[in-house]
């Protein structure tokens, strides 16, 4: 009787409650990476709110093998797919220390990927196999006093002396700055190519000239160090250029994007988190001769907040899915990266209100998580940024 | 600098591109439903769309679009071959249903909806063979278009106190009472009436009995006027003594609330995803209007941008959700989230891009600017049918133990 019966369509489901992009060899290794944080990480948390978190969590982790998930077997790596590093992202807010899950994410999802797909062998065998096992830290300098979210503005200078480049600027917002063995730098190396005028460069940060000059104070993540680094006629030997002399720019520009939906992800955790803790606070604090969380209003914030942290979790994972086979959709990113980070704050913000005075206590732990998250907002990309990005993927 | 370039990266000899969008459908769709989604909006373009504006001013869509539904077999998406349908299934309904959203009609697309999606399902579920040849059959071809009948003047959300009384009688059931709000009312040929016969009424004595046009004392009250939704028809129905026999019974006798709650997740699912096949209609509109544009060029696009993620974010949510409900799965969280989330989104992008048209609309026609407007009051009603948005987070908050 019809077109089209012939050509009925059978869905692809296999799915259950646990979104498809995970199986089961995720599920170990969330609950182990989940028992590692909450028993040897969590404990330190309070103590590291002042003294910035160990270098032993980076030995340790590495020594777990938590640091190279996805990275190849031959490198000291897992082998893993990508998913596994969203385990981790998800898992590490466990350690009730967005300054961990940061320092942690730099050296894993942000100064590792460029490593690992655009180092020569000779580079990997010095860099990013010591990192993946923990015994070297990595950083990534990419912001400068006034280059932040205009990246085309970054003026720090290599210049070729032969087989050395002499390196000259400075760089701010580092996270890991102090403590790292090695950075991933971007310089400009042809102020006269544009875009095609920069580079990247793995430096170590014990070279002659290397001036980490202050350990930043900040609103949040007091658990990570942040440092402003200067750089005076460093001299790095030319095979340490990362890449493509010129297209670092591009290189730069392709590791944002991993980092985005990682820091997504880690939103979503780290928010979800926060809402667990507080719908167990609701059930406990009575006012009024009952418990709060049966009052109308804070049960539809509860489901409100909900609503939003399981849609941004969707999205984070339906790219994550794309990402995984091969697409790379910036647009698609930079919308969850900016949703994640927004949903971030306003669920943290709702439950600090839910808390009442007990979130602006110290002793309650809402507070910080409350500081911590606002960054998102602005690290990896501002959500003007992020709104730039998805508005100009349109031709607009 | 101008334009900062696409994040391709050269690595060695080869390149590691970033498309600047997604390509792939996200599952549960696949490349095939693709082709489909293709053809029916095809159609929806040539067929339905050039007549959303005519139908807005009618009050009314014109049957012939359930004829040229059915003659394509998508009355019947979902139902079974022996029965005319196309044995397909919830996520090819899906996929047809966002892109019904095209004609750019809320009230039709309503309409079509009411018929397909909201009273047949029950007849297909919970009907005998017998009745599954009286109304489903015919329904398929377009023949007979039904109504759901649950509303009441005074009982909304709360299904629990419906008051239409079916009172057992030799050989059937006399009902007295009136329903509300029913799309698909006037020009219903049977209605899936919730009516009460226990004592109690709600959970435990609610039952569904399809009651015909024609029938003795039952009769059409009222038609509707509405802010939005103007070409379905929306009705107001009586029924005076109207003997229903007992073969009109559907389900069990008292057992009426699990149908309502079993058809509610699909009704809300589909709500979804017509939003979301507005919202995607709404953003190509957007793209177009911010793109003729000269000022507040960067809030224009940033506002589309926010429209974007409106949808993106809808559209994941509303798949996981339907994932899980289509491979049979409790999807009552999700599918209330996606509900929530996506009525919401909808009406927000409409009125924003109302917003967005003072500087871009000089050179538009009135068409154009008739489906703006069309859409913003269309979209409204979304956080509002199928249960509230204060609904919705009453079924979540309950959900987590509150």
């Amino acid at each position: 009787m019809s077109t089209t019966a012939s050509k009925v369509i059978k869905p692809d489901f296999g799915s259950r409650q646990k979104h498809f992009i995970f199986n089961e060899d995720h599920d170990r290794l969330r609950e182990s990476i989940g028992r590692f944080v909450e028993k040897e990480l969590a404990p330190h948390a309070e103590k590291w709110e002042e003294t910035t978190f160990d270098d032993w969590v980076f030995t340790r982790m590495g020594e777990l093998g938590f640091l190279g998930l996805s990275m190849p077997e031959e490198y000291g790596g897992q082998g893993g797919d990508y998913y596994s590093n969203l385990v981790l992202a998800e898992e590490m807010p466990k350690g009730n220390s967005g300054g961990l899950t940061m320092g942690v994410a730099v050296h894993t999802d942000m100064a590792m990927p460029p490593i690992h797909l655009l180092a020569t062998e000779d580079q990997k065998q010095r860099y990013l196999k010591p990192a993946i096992a923990g015994e070297k830290i990595l950083c990534l300098g990419i912001t400068e006093p006034d280059a932040g979210s205009d990246v085309a503005g970054i003026k720090t200078r290599a210049v070729r002396d032969g087989d050395e480049f002499v390196i000259n600027g400075s760089k701010t917002y580092i996270t890991n700055g102090h403590r790292a063995h090695t950075i991933v730098l971007v310089v400009k190396t042809d102020p006269d190519a544009g875009y095609d005028g920069f580079s990247l460069f793995l430096v170590d940060m014990d070279s002659p000239g290397v001036i980490r000059e202050k350990k930043l104070e900040k609103l949040g993540m007091h658990a990570s160090d942040t440092a402003l680094l200067a750089f005076q006629d460093v001299r790095v030997p030319a095979e340490n250029l990362l890449g493509q002399e010129g297209k670092g720019f591009y290189h730069i520009m392709w590791e944002l994007q991993g980092e985005r939906l990682i820091g997504a992800a880690g939103c979503v955790a780290g928010a979800q988190r926060v809402f667990d803790k507080t719908l167990q606070y609701a059930f406990d604090r009575e006012a009024f001769g009952r418990s709060i969380g049966h009052f109308q209003v804070i049960r539809h914030k509860f489901a409100d907040m909900a609503t939003k942290l399981e849609a941004a979790r969707q999205l984070t994972y339906s790219t994550a899915w794309r990402f995984q086979n091969g697409e790379y959709p910036v647009r698609e990113i930079s919308m969850a990266k900016l949703f994640a980070s927004r949903v971030g704050m306003e669920v943290i913000d709702e439950c600090l209100q839910i808390h009442g005075g007990a979130g602006y206590m110290k002793e309650y732990g809402i507070e910080r998580a409350w500081r911590d998250m606002r960054l998102n907002r602005i690290g990896a990309g501002t959500d003007e940024i992020m709104l730039e990005v998805i508005g100009k993927s349109y031709g607009l | 600098m101008g334009h900062a370039p696409q994040a391709t990266t050269p690595v060695g000899s080869r390149t590691v591109s970033a498309t600047a969008t997604a390509t792939a459908p996200l599952p549960p769709f696949t490349p095939e439903h693709d082709a489909f989604r293709a053809e029916v909006r095809e159609f929806v373009l040539t067929e339905l769309r050039p007549r959303a504006a005519e139908w807005e001013a009618a009050g009314w869509f014109d049957h012939e679009a359930f004829e040229k539904l059915a003659a394509r077999g998508w009355l019947g998406i979902k139902f079974p071959v022996e029965y005319g349908g196309l044995g397909g299934d919830y996520v090819m309904d899906a996929a047809f249903v966002e892109e019904l959203a095209n004609c750019g009609s809320g009230g039709t697309a309503a309409g079509l909806g009411a018929h397909v999606s909201i009273a047949m399902p029950p007849i297909w579920k919970f009907g005998t063979e017998p009745q599954k040849q009286r109304w489903l059959v015919p329904g398929i071809r377009g023949e007979k278009i039904g109504a759901l009948g649950i509303t009441e003047p005074g009982a909304g959300s709360d299904v629990a106190s419906i008051r239409t009384n079916a009172q057992r009688v030799d050989g059937g059931y006399l009902v007295n009472g009136a329903k509300t709000f029913i799309t698909n009312g006037v020009r219903a040929d049977f209605v899936v009436t919730a009516v009460k016969t226990g004592e109690q009424g709600g959970h435990q004595g609610l039952s569904f009995l399809v009651i015909e046009k024609g029938m003795e004392g039952y009769s059409v009250a009222k038609k509707l006027e509405k802010l939005g939704w103007r070409a379905s028809d929306t009705a107001e129905l009586a029924f005076e003594d109207v003997f229903v026999p007992a073969e009109n019974l559907l389900g069990e006798e008292d057992r009426g609330f699990y149908l309502i709650m079993a058809n509610f997740q699909w009704e809300r699912l589909l709500m979804a995803h017509g939003a979301i096949g507005s919202m995607r209609l709404m953003l190509g509109q957007a793209v177009e209007l911010v793109g003729e544009r000269t000022g507040f060029r960067q809030a224009a696009r940033h506002a589309v941008a926010e429209i974007a993620l409106k949808l993106a974010a809808s559209e994941s949510l509303t798949y996981h959700a339907l994932r899980i409900f289509g491979a049979g799965g409790d999807a009552i969280r999700e599918v209330t989230m996606a509900k929530l989330v996506s009525q919401r989104n909808a009406y927000e992008v409409a009125e924003s891009i109302l917003q967005l048209l003072p500087g871009g609309a000089g050179e538009w026609d009135e068409r154009r600017l008739a489906e703006i407007d069309r859409a913003a009051r269309d979209t409204r009603l979304g956080p509002i049918g199928g249960g509230t948005d204060e609904i919705m987070r009453e079924i979540l908050g309950k959900q987590l133990g509150l």
